[in-house]
């Protein structure tokens, strides 16, 4: 499958979706990219006159790119897909948040399979800066099955 | 190996998982794992991968449908260590 056909199987949109390129995919690792734009509504409140990515949404990057990108992949990949569209549910995230976001930069979110078993997909993320700053690191994990009518 | 002894490897393997108001004495070889343990079923995959790197066995789909009780568990590995 095509890196484009992922993107538009996302089942996000704007001001949800934070993947604007896949760069790479295969069995075990995903790689994409996504601008944190000045104009991102969250910046007005997160801080007051300060400006710093969140967490969750930090979260939420690593999540779309290295968990959901990865898992659209994978399962594109199992005889059971079929085009009904994809069942997503985030399981759990243990990360870590090295240095702060600011407003306007591009990261580059990594992601490294741990394992894809009985519909749960666990992955290793990370996050970096446009200047190859570690912003966060982490796991990811979620249950991404195929809808069957 | 004994049925009992299976019940204190499988007590080590679930420990991890369960819900902080769980205690794993409360766990016997007919306790659901869902619905008396509260395991979810995110962790029930994670338990089940655990399972199959301490036996040395390969589990499928059919096979976690089956597993709701350590009891079920123990019946899955004997039979597929005869294999």
């Amino acid at each position: 499958m095509a890196y484009k056909e992922i993107l538009e199987q996302l089942p996000y949109t704007s001001p949800f979706l934070f993947v604007d390129r896949i760069i790479h995919l295969d069995e075990d690792n995903a790689v994409g990219e996504y601008t944190f734009k000045k104009e991102l509504d969250f910046y007005r409140g997160h801080f007051k006159d300060n400006p710093v990515t969140p967490g969750v949404i930090l979260t939420e990057c690593c999540a779309q790119i290295g968990l959901v990108c990865l898992g659209l992949y994978l399962i594109g990949k199992t005889k059971e897909y079929n085009s009904e569209g994809t069942g997503l549910t985030l399981s759990s995230s243990n990360m870590e948040f090295i240095s702060p976001l600011y407003p306007g930069q591009k990261v580059k979110v990594i992601s490294e399979k741990i394992y894809f078993r009985f519909n749960k997909l666990k992955c290793k993320v990370k996050m970096f800066s446009s200047k190859e700053e570690l912003i966060c690191k982490g796991e990811i994990a979620g249950f991404i099955k195929p809808m069957i009518e | 190996m004994e049925k009992q002894e299976y019940l204190e490897e499988l007590k080590k393997i679930v420990q991890p998982y369960l819900p902080d108001d769980v205690l794993i004495e409360a766990m016997t070889a007919n306790s659901h794992f869902i619905n008396e343990l509260n395991i979810n079923s995110a962790n029930l995959v994670d338990i089940v991968l655990d399972v199959e790197d301490t036996y040395d066995i390969v589990l499928e789909n059919d096979d976690i449908e089956k597993m709701l009780t350590a009891n079920d568990v123990i019946a899955i590995i004997e039979s597929k260590k005869k294999l």
